[in-house]
Parts: structure tokens; sequence; C-alpha cells
């Protein structure tokens, strides 16, 4: 049991790193609570299955610390941490059987041999493996092998984390919702930390209690699935979790108020933007973009509207952008002419892509802005 | 509707069928001729039946005593090149390396021995064993040890088969080489977390993944060493005495040296038979091994 701990952490696969450029995973500064239920999210090649690898120890950091508790095992092998991990590709040992495969991480440590049977049964008690606990592994199907591999990394009473990498790529998409409300399950009955690697926002958004969203080698967010909903840090963020994902515009920004294309929006708190060369950019998601009969608001012409069964959402096009708006149940668009209705407390503004938190009106300071050109993307 | 039969289309293969006449089954056939009959020269033939076979496969006979000696010679010269070529393959591809530049160069220098022609190869051993001037019969016996391939039967066994061993275990190497490189990093990855040892990563991971190329390399290599005829021909000629003649030089000697063309058709017959015959249980084997995975992968 432990908590994990990423001490500016960062790793380059070239032997003489020159600038951030060469580096897989950016430095990075990370605490994992015992018993969380962690996902790492991200697109392929954003550096998440490099975190994971040196967690397990496989990969050596370039610099930086791993702590476990408050005990320093950057230099250890992965053999002697109490770490599992459960790759992509479900490894079994196909000469094995079921039982052998799960006795194997206890008989390796030399456990005694009445502790080993006994630590089976249980764990393939949990993972609902004991009717085939004596049938060959090779022979199973994936999800069953997936379990299995699960299983050897449970089965180890000292585990302290269990990383999964993508587990869930090569199961049937049937069985995916099976398996991961499994781990779930797990996760509330075992006090474990788990990690799970995934670019898929469905799968983070319900395995895990916090996600840490990772973005080019770096972390640009963590957080509870909600607050990535409501409060996305980074436009990556608002585009890549939701669906369809946050609107994002290059903006002006004066005090409180942010012109799009010269049409002023009104925001519910005030900016004082720092510098001009920045990008500034507003963003807001689908679900508070109304979409109103023309005059209402900001005028666009409507493209498509798909009915998702939950909800109505509109393409439009806005000045050549095109965006996504929700259509309340109530209005009907006649003609492709209407207009956007903006909830001001769902607007974010974003420099660089980072998110910039305004003062609330009510502050009453007046917000020197400095206005700044949107530069168009 | 009924269907038109077309026979024409035969036409096509009679060319395949008259390559294969002329290049193995006409000649296959003379040979099951001549085992039936005798001769006393002068192209004069006459019907004997089995006989020969008869001979052949009665140990206490001249002809049967010699083919089951050379048989026996021939499978224990199997028996040891495969004892010590397979082991030997694996822990070399083992001990190759997996990336980098040196993966190029080992893969060339490991590939030589197997791109020498074979009486090349004996050539080459006649002369760096000989006791005055090769340098490794010149080496081993200034160590004060007899060595002479020519005159000690064994001193001519332990060349032939380092000879082989020499020439041929480069293409276990490489085979077991092309096995392990087929194992997912993750297998290694789940093993160090598992705790396994470098025994059980090799017991459990590497040697089933080979299993399919092993049995590949095992069936080439006891063909080839159940028919090896050019390097021993060339390094000892079959002797000293009749320490080396394997079957296939017996057979030559049969055939070419005593011209009994009988005795010879009845050896080769019963020689191809054998080799056939382990050729369909190596089939039967892999065949086994295949439906196996394919109902795993199922």
């Amino acid at each position: 049991m432990a908590r994990i701990t990423l001490d500016h952490l960062a790793h380059s696969y070239k032997s003489d790193p020159q600038g951030p450029q060469d580096y897989a995973l950016k430095e990075i500064d990370h605490v994992w609570d015992q018993g969380g239920a962690y996902a790492l999210l991200g697109p392929s090649g954003c550096g998440k299955t490099t975190l994971l690898n040196i967690i397990s120890g496989l990969v050596r950091p370039t610099r930086g610390r791993i702590l476990f508790d408050d005990r320093d095992v950057t230099d250890l092998p992965t053999e002697a941490r109490n770490i599992a991990q459960v790759f992509q590709f479900p490894v079994v040992y196909d000469t094995m059987t079921v039982r052998e495969n799960l006795a194997f991480p206890l008989k390796n440590r030399r456990a005694p041999r009445e502790r080993v049977a006994a630590r089976v049964e249980e764990i393939a008690g949990l993972l609902d493996l004991t009717r085939v606990l004596d049938r060959k592994a090779s022979n199973l199907t994936a999800d069953l092998k997936q379990k299995i591999s699960l299983g050897r990394g449970l089965v180890r009473p000292d585990v302290a984390a269990i990383l999964f990498d993508e587990p869930l790529t090569v199961i049937d998409p049937h069985l995916k919702w099976q398996l991961r409300s499994t781990l779930k399950e797990l996760h509330r009955n075992l006090d474990i930390t788990m990690i799970y690697v995934t670019h898929d926002q469905t799968e983070a958004l319900t395995f895990a209690d916090k996600v840490v969203v990772m973005h080019d080698g770096a972390v640009v967010q963590t957080g509870t699935p909600d607050e990535l909903f409501a409060r996305p840090a980074h436009t990556f963020v608002g585009h890549f979790i939701g669906s369809p994902g946050m609107n994002v515009m290059p903006c002006r920004v004066e005090g409180a108020t942010a012109f799009v294309d010269e049409q002023a929006i009104a925001l519910d708190r005030s900016y004082r933007t720092t510098g001009s060369g920045q990008r500034i950019e507003l963003g807001i998601r689908p679900e508070f973009v109304q979409l109103q009969p023309a005059g209402a608001g900001l005028p666009v012409s409507v493209r498509r509207i798909d009915d998702l069964g939950r909800a109505r959402i509109a393409r439009v096009e806005m000045a050549g952008r095109m965006l996504s708006a929700s259509v309340p149940e109530a209005v009907s668009i006649d003609g492709d002419r209407a207009a956007l209705v903006f909830d001001p407390r769902h607007i974010h503004i974003y420099a660089d892509g980072h998110l910039v938190t305004g003062e609330p009106h009510s502050s009453g300071s007046a917000a020197v802005a400095a206005s700044t050109g949107g530069r168009p993307s | 509707m009924t269907k038109t039969l077309n026979n024409k289309a035969w036409f096509l293969v009679l060319p395949v069928f008259a390559i294969v006449a002329f290049s193995a089954v006409l000649p296959l056939l003379t040979v099951v001729n001549y085992s039936v009959q005798d001769t006393f020269g002068n192209n004069q033939f006459f019907w004997n039946g089995v006989a020969w076979f008869q001979e052949l496969l009665d140990p206490s006979k001249e002809l049967g005593g010699r083919f089951f000696e050379a048989l026996w010679r021939n499978l224990l010269f199997s028996a040891i090149i495969l004892m010590i070529q397979v082991p030997l393959g694996i822990a070399v591809a083992l001990a190759m390396p997996r990336e980098g530049w040196t993966v190029a160069l080992c893969l060339v220098l490991m590939a030589l021995p197997l791109l020498i022609p074979w009486n090349v190869v004996g050539t080459i051993w006649q002369v760096f064993a000989r006791g005055d001037i090769g340098l490794l019969g010149w080496a081993v016996n200034s160590l004060g040890i007899d060595y002479n391939y020519t005159g000690h039967s064994l001193d001519a066994w332990i060349t032939i088969v380092v000879m082989d061993v020499w020439h041929w275990t480069s293409l276990v190497a490489l085979l077991c080489y092309a096995g392990l490189k087929s194992i997912p990093d993750a297998y290694y990855q789940a093993a160090r977390i598992d705790g396994a040892s470098r025994w059980a990563v090799f017991r459990t991971i590497q040697l089933p993944k080979m299993r399919r190329v092993l049995l590949i390399a095992v069936l080439l290599r006891f063909m080839d060493s159940f028919m090896i005829y050019t390097e021993p021909f060339v390094l000892t000629g079959g002797g000293p005495g009749n320490a080396t003649t394997f079957l296939s030089i017996d057979l030559v000697k049969l055939a070419l040296g005593q011209f009994d063309l009988g005795k010879a058709a009845a050896m080769s017959l019963v020689y191809n038979l054998i080799i056939l015959s382990v050729c369909w249980v190596f089939y039967t084997i892999m065949n086994n091994v295949d439906a196996e995975r394919a109902r795993v992968e199922a």
C-alpha cells in the first residue's frame, strides 16, 4: 500500500536531450493517493505509456524521482516494486494452466505452497475464473486472458498499485463494458491504487475518480470528470473531452466583454490581459450554447442538425468557423439563419491555450484590459 | 442448367507431368527395375524377385550387415549432432543482440558457414585438421594429444561432428533467433513484474514460443545429417576402415564402386522409404501444432 509521488520527473529516449522537444515526457510533479482510481488520458504518443513504464520500473527516468510513500524507488528494478501491470495485449504463459498462471508470481517469490493455493482460489473467485482454473491459459478468449494477467497482479498480497496500459484494446465491445465494471468493483472492494491508461474518454471518465489528461508529453489537467467537463484548464482538454468537443474561437477581451469577429459577448468575469502577442481564445461547450431563432443573439447559419437521442446538436457556421450548439426542445428553426446565445457562466477565456481566471464582476475593481487582437486561426 | 464439362484444361498440366516424369518418376522406376534384377555386365539382366531386399534386411547376410552398420552409424551421427546443435543453436540465439548495428554483423557472420559449398567445407577441415600442416591438428598434437583423424576412428568421428557443428549450428541459431524476435516485449515485461528468474523466462516464454521453429530446425538438421555425403567423403572418404561410412557413402560405394546395381537399387529404395517416413512423422507433428494454434486463436 503506498502513495506514489512523482517528483520533477522527466524522460527522454535520447541519450543527450537538448531542449524540451527531445523529451517524451516533460517535467511532471504528481501524487497518486493510496487507493485512488486514476485514469491517464491522452492521444497516442502523448507519453502516457512512458509514464506508466517509469512507475512500474520498466523504464528509468532521465530526471527526477519516484517515491512510494517516502521510499525512493527510482533505482529499484520492477520486481522489487510492489507494482503490477496489465498490458494492451493479454500476456499469459501459454504452457501453463490458469491456476499455474495465477500462482506464478507467488511461486517466483517462494511463497509457501498452501498459501499460494489459497490465494489463487481467492483471486480466481474475485475474478470469476474458478470454472476455468484447470484449463490451459492459451485456449481462452482475450477477455479471460486479460483477467488472468490482472489476476497475476492481484494475487500478490503486497501489491500497492495496478497499472493498466489500454487493457481493453483487444476485447470485444460487448465484453469491454463488463470487464470495466469488474475493474470498478475490484477497486471498491480492494484498497489498491489503480492507474488506467487510455485514449478513450468514455473509458477514462467511467473508470476513474480522477483523470489526468496528458498532451504532448505534459500533464495539462488533473481533476474529476466533472471538473474536466466544467472547467477545462487547457483548450486541448476542452477538445478532447466531451462529444462534441468544446467550441474554441479566437477573440479579443476587454474587461468583461469578449469580441468574436467584432460581435460583443458578455462575460460574467472581467479579465486583464497581460501584454499582447498571446493567443486569446474563447471556449464554451456546445451544451451551454443555445441555438435560437435569428435575431436573438450572434447571427449564424445552420449547416446541419444531428439528433443524438438525448439531445439535438446543431453544426453552425459563424464567419467561416464551424461551431456546435445545442438545440432546445421548443426551438424550431426556419431556413438556415439562426442565432447563438452563450451562457456567460460557462464561457472560459484561454491565453495560449491555458485557462485564464478572471475576476468576478462584483469585486468592482476596474479591470485594465490591454486589448489584444485575436490571431485568426 | 447443365454444367458443361471441358476436359481440355488437362492439356495445360501436361508439360508439368512430362517434366516430373522425366526428372523423377522415370529414374525412380529405373531404380525399382534394377532392384528386382541381377546383372553380370554386358547389359544383360536376370529377374531376381525380392532377393536383394531379403538380403538387405537380413543382418546376418553380408549386404544386410553392412547396411545396418551404416544405418546405425548414421542414426548415431544424426543423434549426436542434434544433441549438440539444437541446444547450442538456442544458446547462440539467446546470446545474440536484439538491436543496434551488431545485429546485422552477427547475422552476416552466422550466415557465412551456410554459404560455403559443402565440398569446400570438407576440404577446409581436411587441411585444418591435418597433423603436419593443419592449424588445428598441429595445435592439438603439440599439446601432447595423439590426434590423427585418418588413423583413429574416434578422431575421425570427432572431426566430422565438429565440422558439422561448425557448418550447420548457424541454421538452428538463425531459426531460433527469428522465433525469439517474434515475442512481444510485453511478455518480458510481464515476466519481470511477476518476478520470474532468467530460467523461468526461458522455460515459460521463450521455449514455448520457439517450439515451431525448433521443430523445423530439428527436421532440417535430421534430414541433412541423415543424407550427409560430401563433407565426410572429402574429409575421410568413409574411413578409417568403415568408421565414417554413412548410408549415402556406402550406397555410392556399392553402386559406383562395385557396380552392384541390384543391391544398390534395393538399398536406395529402403533409404528413401526411411526418409519419407521420418518426413511424414514430422509433417504430422507440425500439422498438429498448427491445428492447436488455430484452435487457440479461434
